[in-house]
């Protein structure tokens, strides 16, 4: 659990101010990664393996390269040029006389740096406009629901090529251009999600609760809204690493991103390597590419396992054995089949039930979108749906049944 | 769920008006980043040439660039509404001609990537789905992520080495042998249809022959978001009360699968595909960079790399409809298959 990377963790903990709940919440996200079993818990536990590797390669980075990221000689002698592996360079070098290694490891450096950057920069303007967006709603919602959705109709990849082409001036170098390139790309997805989120939340009783206290929207927002709706991030967060070192190395690759005097970059080796392969140099692509993969793998492997943990319908199955069968009256599967779920979150929450049971819903809805496109309207319905529910915090509602089969409730309710 | 009649066509046209300020919306967004954002387009197109002062006026006069900004951007919007996509500086050619001329190896090489996603996908997610929690799902679904996550560039690389270069099965890059094409007409821009035209099936078989290492690569792309789609979806169909009362009537479990389970599992596939659309042109891009097929993308990176802003903007802009309009033509399909769409 040490291991653990901060930012799946951080903005949760964070959030949840009172310290009597802090280490509670925390707990709460922690759960179903402690109790993830099967596929999930496989992919979780060698996602984090992985993913621990590439940041402490990236962190020590200077102490494990053998030379520099553009050290072409040692000790005044110069590095033979494409040597194969073996020796002073276990990696073998390049056409320009670097060494595989070196370049392998440092671009571990490279590829965190612009990935935190983005990450952070994304996160930050895509959930705040989310959340403004879906709590105020208005003409400022409709016109940023406008841009976001053009945004991401856009291909990615070209719009980060764009991007990246018209920010080459920004002063701060390539690191800072690559990672804003691929800010404008992940926006639109915390955005989306977010907002979505939000739509619920704000009708949810607890918001009602609050406003009809005389909270400022200030206070709604950052202390009832912003930890509700959160919690969908971290599996987007994760891929969105995932899919950042990609686009990084794509832009490398294609030569829009960080020159190698700069840092260096696995995508922009592996394009200087392509001549090489066919000259049966295998080594100057085989190191960077394999890097390129497992970094991606790592994080693709944890969002998709805190997705499946997080997700109802994966869950299921677990569940499932613990419920008894209804023998005369179904009140009694009611209570056992909220059993577990609690187990799962903790026993006492302040503003607890709906929050709680909001999580699988929010997850579900979503899931549900992704499967059957992306129509807007079924996916508020849903969210609007659930928030019903809650509202009316009907027991049978809340229990399973509802989290099984979210579709069809959704539809009937409306 | 009763409906009005003529919900259908009203459907349609409320679809196709939405589309009209999500044009807009693109168009300003490519014209703010392309022409707003600092950097001089005349001087950088130069490269590291001198030219004189006079001279550079001149071009720039010539691309519209010494007007005012909201002048310009009337224009750009007029123009591509009468589809002008301008003139290239670096090349002096027509944008829309580039566009028509390099287009076509692209929606080759993007149908051969979605025909191999599809042909792969659906079955595989099919089973996945079927025989849930079983070792082929599990398998199936690793090799989803894998082949999500392997970038497309280091696959194409991976497969030209083993295909191409070691074994020798397939060749190595580019769209048909070369000087193999040149008499053919062009008719369509589509280099394997203006060869089916004139019958010269050589050519045919070559392109196809080129095709496979790209397509497969560039498949494999997106067929993981096809898997994991057809089986979600198939998994949420056979939960469905039909399904259930088709059990409950004794039908055979077989049936109830492929007849109540598959069929409505693969209507959202449509979706999908139009989701997948903007992925592949991106792939594509660096599918073309790889196997060096001559494509748009292809043609894109080389009118960045010589810092043709005119001819980048114009390509942008054409690939920005071409979204819309295709998520566009997506959403009217999916209306038409399946009537819970239209509300």
């Amino acid at each position: 659990m040490a291991n653990l990377p901060t930012e799946l963790v951080a903005p949760l903990a964070d959030e949840v101010e009172p310290p009597r709940r802090s280490s509670h919440g925390v707990r709460r996200v922690l759960a179903p990664i402690r109790e993830a079993q099967g596929l999930a818990r496989f992919m979780l536990w060698s996602g984090l393996a992985i993913t621990g590797m590439f940041v402490v390669i990236a962190v020590f980075a200077p102490w494990i390269a053998p030379y520099g990221h553009d050290s072409y000689e040692s000790g005044g002698e110069r590095f033979p040029k494409q040597q194969s592996p073996g020796g002073d360079h276990p990696f073998g070098t390049t056409v320009q006389n670097f060494d595989v290694l070196s370049r392998v490891v440092w671009g571990a450096r490279t590829a965190l740096e612009v990935m935190v950057y983005a990450v952070a920069f994304s996160l930050f303007v895509g959930v705040l406009l989310g959340l403004l967006s879906g709590y105020f709603g208005g003409w400022l919602d409709r016109i940023l629901v406008l841009v976001m959705d053009t945004l991401f109709a856009f291909p990615y990849l070209l719009l980060a090529i764009v991007a990246a082409f018209m920010f080459s001036d920004v002063p701060g170098g390539g690191v800072v251009t690559a990672a804003l390139a691929i800010t404008v790309v992940y926006i639109p997805q915390y955005f989306r999600v977010v907002r979505a989120s939000t739509l619920s939340a704000r009708e949810a009783t607890y918001v009602e609760a609050a406003r009809a206290m005389g909270a400022k929207p200030r206070t709604i927002i950052s202390k009832y809204v912003f930890s509700n709706v959160i919690q969908s991030v971290p599996v987007i967060t994760t891929l969105n690493a995932a899919d950042a070192i990609a686009t990084l190395a794509g832009l490398g690759f294609l030569g829009f991103g960080i020159q190698p005097t700069e840092a260096a970059e696995w995508g922009y080796d592996l394009q200087r390597a392509i001549p090489d392969l066919g000259a049966d140099m295998w080594w100057t692509a085989t190191f960077p590419g394999i890097a390129i993969v497992l970094a991606i793998l790592g994080f693709t492997l944890v969002g998709e396992g805190l997705n499946d943990v997080m997700n109802p319908s994966m869950r299921k199955r677990r569940i499932r054995p613990v419920v008894i069968p209804p023998i005369t009256k179904p009140r009694a599967t009611v209570t056992l089949a909220g059993g577990p779920r609690d187990a799962n979150a903790g026993p006492d929450e302040g503003d607890g039930p709906a929050a709680d049971v909001g999580v699988p819903k929010q997850a579900g809805a979503k899931e549900q979108a992704e499967a059957t496109g992306r129509t807007k309207a079924e996916e508020q319905a849903a969210a609007t749906a659930a928030a019903q529910l809650e509202a009316a915090a009907q027991p049978e509602a809340a229990a399973q049944a509802e989290a099984d089969d979210r579709a069809e409730t959704g539809e009937e309710t409306k | 769920m009763s409906q009005k009649s003529g919900s259908l066509s009203r459907y349609i046209a409320m679809r196709v008006l939405l589309a009209i300020p999500m044009i807009f919306v693109l168009l300003t967004l490519v014209f703010v980043m392309l022409r707003v954002a600092p950097g001089d387009p005349i001087s950088a197109s130069a490269g590291g040439a001198k030219l004189s002062d006079e001279k550079i006026a001149e071009l720039r006069h010539a691309a519209g660039y010494d007007k005012p900004l909201i002048e310009q951007y009337g224009t750009y919007l007029a123009d591509v509404v009468r589809l002008d996509f301008g003139k290239s500086i670096s090349t002096n050619q027509d944008v829309g001609d580039v566009i028509l001329d390099k287009g076509g190896a692209t929606v080759t090489l993007a149908t051969g990537a979605l025909l191999f996603a599809l042909v792969i996908g659906i079955p595989v997610g099919l089973l996945a789905g079927r025989f849930r929690d079983s070792g082929f799902d599990v398998f199936a679904r690793l090799f989803g992520i894998i082949t999500y996550a392997a970038p497309v560039f280091v696959v194409g690389l991976l497969a030209q080495q083993l295909f191409a270069t070691k074994l020798g099965w397939l060749p190595l890059d580019g769209q048909t042998d070369p000087l193999i094409a040149n008499d053919i007409p062009a008719t369509t821009h589509i280099l394997i249809l203006d060869a089916i035209w004139v019958n010269d099936w050589e050519v045919v078989f070559n392109v196809l022959w080129h095709l496979i290492l790209p397509a497969c690569t560039l498949g494999l792309l997106i067929v993981g978001v096809f898997i994991r789609m057809v089986r979600i979806n198939l998994i949420q169909t056979l939960r469905g009360d039909y399904v259930e009362a088709a059990r409950a009537r004794g039908i055979r479990e077989r049936d109830v699968v492929t007849k109540h389970g598959f069929r409505n599992a693969l209507v959202p596939v449509v979706t999908v595909i139009g989701l997948q659309v903007a992925l592949l042109l991106g792939g594509s891009v660096l599918t073309e960079k790889t196997f060096n097929w001559p494509g748009l993308g292809k043609q894109l990176i080389e009118f960045l790399n010589s810092r043709d802003y005119v001819a980048v903007q114009g390509i942008v802009t054409f690939i920005a409809l071409v979204v819309v309009v295709i998520s566009m033509l997506i959403d009217i399909i999916n209306a038409l298959i399946d009537p819970r769409v239209r509300y």
